[in-house]
């Protein structure tokens, strides 16, 4: 692969792990929130 | 500085992932499941009340991409979805596979933790209902496919409202078959006018099968009982009299709608007029009906 294909290959890795890493956080900060909202409600 | 590497061979671009799931047709999935969580008499969380919604629209985003994988061949022989991530090449069919697999178990998973069994079953089983008996077994075999697919979208404020309250009651279930009912006016009005692109592709739509003018008395007949669904929770107690007088309107414009295109003989797109005019009302008519049960609920 030459220099620039291997640039925008890199560019999009990039770009797919950064999305990847947001929907991973926003998954776990939501089972957080529902497993403190399940507790709430059956106090 | 040009670049001769593919599309397909790059990792996935989110855009396109997105692309997978639908988005307009998600929009009525989340603003039906959500007024059918609004209408339950039981107040939810609003954590897991979200969540609940925000599943439901995952899950049909799942389904949404499943029905794409599935489909590539057929959307590329047809100017409508020509365009679409797989058919266009940027995305390889493994990879929205797996995206699209995540999502629904990723999806039922999280109802069931924030709601309950019921509804992350009922969400599970919609999902299959979408992706394998409708897109996979009977939308290439039967001219019926869309009366069966209807289904598949009915079920959203059925979810919402037993992740609301636990059980199925018979609102509800009139929701569900208001929906249902609703479909095929929606989609056939529709395919009419897109009827060429449905042939090229070999879609067996009621036009393609059937004819123009069986489609046209098929639509007036679907109305008839769909008014009567849209109305009954008046009559029954389920709602006051704002939705019931809405409903009552709303249902007697689309009837009038549906009688217009039973009188139209055109069999050019061109001309189609009356059927252009129902598919777009059809749209707002459904927005509308939701709208209004949400409202009179808290009213």
């Amino acid at each position: 692969m030459s220099q620039p294909e291997d640039e925008v290959v890199r560019a999009r890795q990039r770009k797919a792990a950064r999305v990847t890493a947001l929907l991973l956080f926003g998954f776990i900060a939501l089972t957080f929130a529902v497993t403190i909202a399940k507790l709430t409600v059956n106090q | 500085m040009s670049t001769i590497v593919s599309t397909r061979d790059l990792p996935a671009d989110w855009r396109d992932l997105f692309a997978l799931t639908k988005p307009r047709v998600m929009t009525l999935v989340v603003f039906t499941g959500l007024c059918g969580l609004l209408a339950a008499p039981v107040p939810m969380h609003p954590v897991l009340a979200f969540t609940a919604i925000l599943c439901i629209a995952v899950g049909a985003g799942g389904a949404g991409a499943l029905n794409m994988w599935y489909e590539a061949d057929l959307d590329a022989k047809m100017k409508r979805t020509a365009k679409r991530p797989l058919p266009g090449g940027r995305l390889k069919p493994e990879t929205a596979f797996q995206f699209a697999v995540g999502l629904c178990l990723g999806s039922v998973v999280l109802m069931d933790l924030a709601a309950n069994h019921l509804a992350a079953a009922i969400l599970a089983f919609s999902i299959f209902f979408y992706a394998v008996i409708y897109t996979a077994w009977l939308k290439r075999r039967t001219p019926q496919n869309i009366v069966i697919g209807g289904a598949a979208g009915a079920f959203p404020p059925l979810i919402g409202w037993v992740a609301a309250t636990g059980s199925i009651d018979l609102l509800p279930v009139l929701l569900f078959s208001l929906i249902f009912l609703w479909t095929p006016p929606h989609f056939w009005a529709l395919s009419l006018f897109v009827k060429s692109d449905y042939a090229n592709a070999g879609v067996p739509m009621l036009p393609v099968t059937n004819g123009v003018e069986s489609t046209r008395r098929q639509i007036a007949l679907y109305t008839v009982p769909m008014a009567a669904v849209a109305v009954a929770p008046w009559p029954l107690g389920l709602t006051g009299a704002l939705y019931g007088v809405l409903a009552a309107l709303l249902s007697a414009v689309f009837m009038v709608l549906s009688l217009r295109v039973l009188a139209n003989k055109a069999t050019d797109a061109a001309a189609m007029g009356p059927e252009k005019a129902l598919f777009k009302f059809s749209i707002l008519y459904l927005f509308a009906l939701f709208g209004a049960l949400v409202v009179d609920r808290f009213a």
